[in-house]
């Protein structure tokens, strides 16, 4: 298997790993909770190494599976407690669990191969010379079997517990009330995140999972309205990232991870901008058209009221508009044949009156 | 059968819908609910009245396990609420979902019937077919693929109703499902509550709009944090009852209902 391909694989499977569970994490307005477990489970890798004494992957995700969610419940705990906000009490658990990861890191493990840096910022680089072996045989690149595995777990958890997830999602109270325990399906969801989490940072570092967590789910939010359809978008543009990130990678000879995040961003800028319905731009000239058309109705309803034609300067005083705004309004409207210009004055036409009468605009009365 | 002057009467044998036995809410300290005891009779529309903080929506709530008892026990048909999680359906309040939530009007009525499939199950082409039914009695075909957040208030009420009757529930708990609709789906409402009780089904409502309690219920629970009165509309929903319910509010409150009551005829005449 070539280098790139090793890496391509690993980075797409990060990337459709973290996109599924992400869209949920961001409809539960959780998006920051995958950053928050992906520091808060140094303490469980910690422990786990301690335990062990080796830095086989296994103990590593147990370890750090049960400190995301440990997390989980401590933020909800905290924020139950009604004394500090939901934000808030993410930024007070996490912070407050990776120290306490540091020290068992620094205290009892500084002279052992289990640096923070390693931990922390796994390096998606290295992955193809980093084989799994066993009985003497060589069974492919670790991280691709790591990356992999999480890959399938979590995309059958989706798959069966899809209908459970979307509606403890929607209406925690209906799922409740009809006996899928959302409290459950909500540790299921955040025990896979915090095991997703671990076991790609491992692999690929950090920052790539927080941004595959969130910023293909974004993305996708604003181009359907369908969960189902989301998710398979989501998958989509975090490949598409990967693909993208390692070729400007390779152009610009920089940090793999780092340009793979970047642009998964790029992406999320694009589509916030040209989204046909939901985006900047789509929404902009929408607003444009609206006030446009408005300007119109109200510059037509002041001709049919006054009867006989206005001068310009008229309009002009009365609206109090910018006079280029006033300008094109007019002239819109002239080419539309709904004014016409008649004695040096404006005047409404037949179809003008016709327009209005359609949009609902009868005799104002008086 | 309960003889206490809180039970509402109810056909001689019947079981009662619901039986709620010394109920105490409280959260953190402070009690919500205090010490509730009432017996609901079944077939009928029940309409859950009083102040703002009376409890109304914690009653419902807690009755369902949603938000946890300190004291007392309640029964539905008899049974414990888990045990008869297939015969009450519950219509929340249409502020306590994310109507951005990427899923159409059909799909939100469907969920109604995830219920009876349990666990793991998907819905077919039988169940899409229910949900479908479902929207037509509430007016709603037309929209069934329509994005929940392109629905007027008024439309996702309606939508909560469908779902509710894809549950197919014997007794419905529904949290002020008139709140803020327009004339057209009030009406609509209404025609349903109706259809379900000449079905025999049972409606609790939470009942914000005391003009039209006695309208549109036939049944009322009065409440503020303690029962005040429960019991037929005719017998309970007195000036005496609603005097004890309100408390001092009440002078507000009935200038505000004489001041409508003289200006109905117009109402009426703008609301039709």
């Amino acid at each position: 298997m070539s280098p790139a391909l090793v890496i391509l694989l690993v980075g797409g499977a990060v990337a459709a790993s973290c996109a599924v569970l992400g869209v949920f994490l961001v409809l539960r307005r959780l998006a920051l909770l995958g950053d928050a477990i992906s520091h808060s489970v140094l303490p469980g890798i910690a422990i786990a190494f301690l335990f062990t004494g080796t830095r086989n992957t296994l103990p590593m995700l147990v370890g750090a599976g049960a400190l995301g969610v440990l997390t989980v419940f401590l933020v909800e705990a905290l924020g139950r407690s009604r004394r500090v906000r939901e934000d808030a009490s993410i930024g007070l658990v996490f912070p407050v669990l990776f120290s306490i990861g540091v020290i068992l890191i620094s205290r009892f493990a500084y002279h052992v191969d289990l640096d923070l840096d390693c931990v922390l910022y796994g390096e998606i680089a290295y992955t193809p010379w980093d084989v799994l072996t066993a009985g003497g045989r060589e069974l492919g690149p670790r991280a691709l079997w790591i990356t992999g595995g999480v890959l399938l777990a979590d995309l059958v958890l989706v798959l069966v517990l899809y209908k459970e997830l979307k509606l403890s999602t929607f209406d925690p109270g209906l799922a409740a009330a009809l006996g899928f325990s959302p409290v459950l399906i909500h540790y299921i969801l955040m025990g896979a995140v915090s095991v997703t989490v671990v076991g790609a940072f491992e692999s690929v570092g950090a920052i790539l999972v927080v941004a595959m967590l969130v910023v293909p789910p974004a993305a996708a939010s604003l181009l359907t309205e369908r969960l189902s359809h989301m998710l398979v978008l989501a998958v989509l543009m975090g490949l598409a990232a990967t693909a993208g990130g390692y070729g400007a990678a390779r152009l610009l000879d920089c940090s793999i991870a780092g340009a793979m995040a970047a642009v998964a961003g790029v992406i999320f800028l694009f589509t916030f901008l040209l989204a046909p319905s939901q985006g900047l731009v789509a929404r902009l000239l929408r607003r444009r058209r609206l006030r446009a058309r408005l300007a119109g109705r109200l510059l037509m309803l002041h001709l049919r009221e006054s009867g006989a034609p206005r001068p310009r300067s008229e309009l002009a005083r009365r609206f109090g508009w910018d006079p280029a705004a006033l300008d094109r309004a007019l002239h819109r409207l002239q080419a539309e044949g709904l004014v016409v210009v008649e004695n040096g004055g404006l005047r409404l036409t037949a179809d003008g009156g016709l327009t209005l009468r359609e949009a609902g605009l009868d005799e104002i009365a008086h | 059968m309960k003889s206490d002057a809180t039970s509402v009467k109810s056909p001689a044998g019947a079981v009662p819908a619901v039986e709620i036995h010394d109920l105490t809410v409280t959260y953190r300290t402070k009690p919500v609910l205090w010490d509730l005891d009432a017996s609901l009779p079944p077939g009928h529309l029940i309409a859950i009245v009083g102040p703002n903080g009376a409890g109304k929506s914690t009653l419902l709530k807690a009755a369902l396990g949603l938000v946890p008892r300190s004291t007392g026990w309640v029964k539905f048909f008899g049974q414990p609420y888990e045990k008869q999680r297939r015969l009450v359906g519950y219509v929340p309040q249409r502020e306590s979902v994310d109507w951005d939530f990427p899923t159409s009007a059909l799909d939100v009525v469907s969920m109604g019937l995830y219920g009876r499939l349990g666990w793991l199950r998907r819905p077919g082409r039988r169940d899409r077919a229910a949900a479908e039914a479902c929207l037509q009695k509430v007016g709603m075909a037309d929209f069934a693929g329509r994005q929940i957040s392109q629905l007027s208030g008024g439309q996702q009420q309606r939508i909560f109703l469908a779902r509710a009757l894809a549950q197919d529930a014997r007794l419905y708990f529904m949290d002020e499902p008139f709140a803020g609709v327009d004339a057209t789906t009030e009406r609509a409402i209404l025609e349903l509550l109706q259809a379900l009780r000449a079905e025999g089904r049972t409606v609790v409502a939470v009942h914000h709009d005391l003009q039209t309690v006695a309208e549109y219920f036939d049944h009322v629970v009065l409440l503020n944090m303690r029962l005040v009165a429960a019991g037929p509309v005719a017998t309970t929903f007195t000036d005496e009852n609603l005097q004890r319910t309100y408390g001092g509010r009440l002078t507000v409150l009935s200038q505000a209902a004489e001041a409508l009551t003289r200006q109905k005829p117009f109402a009426r005449d703008r609301a039709s």
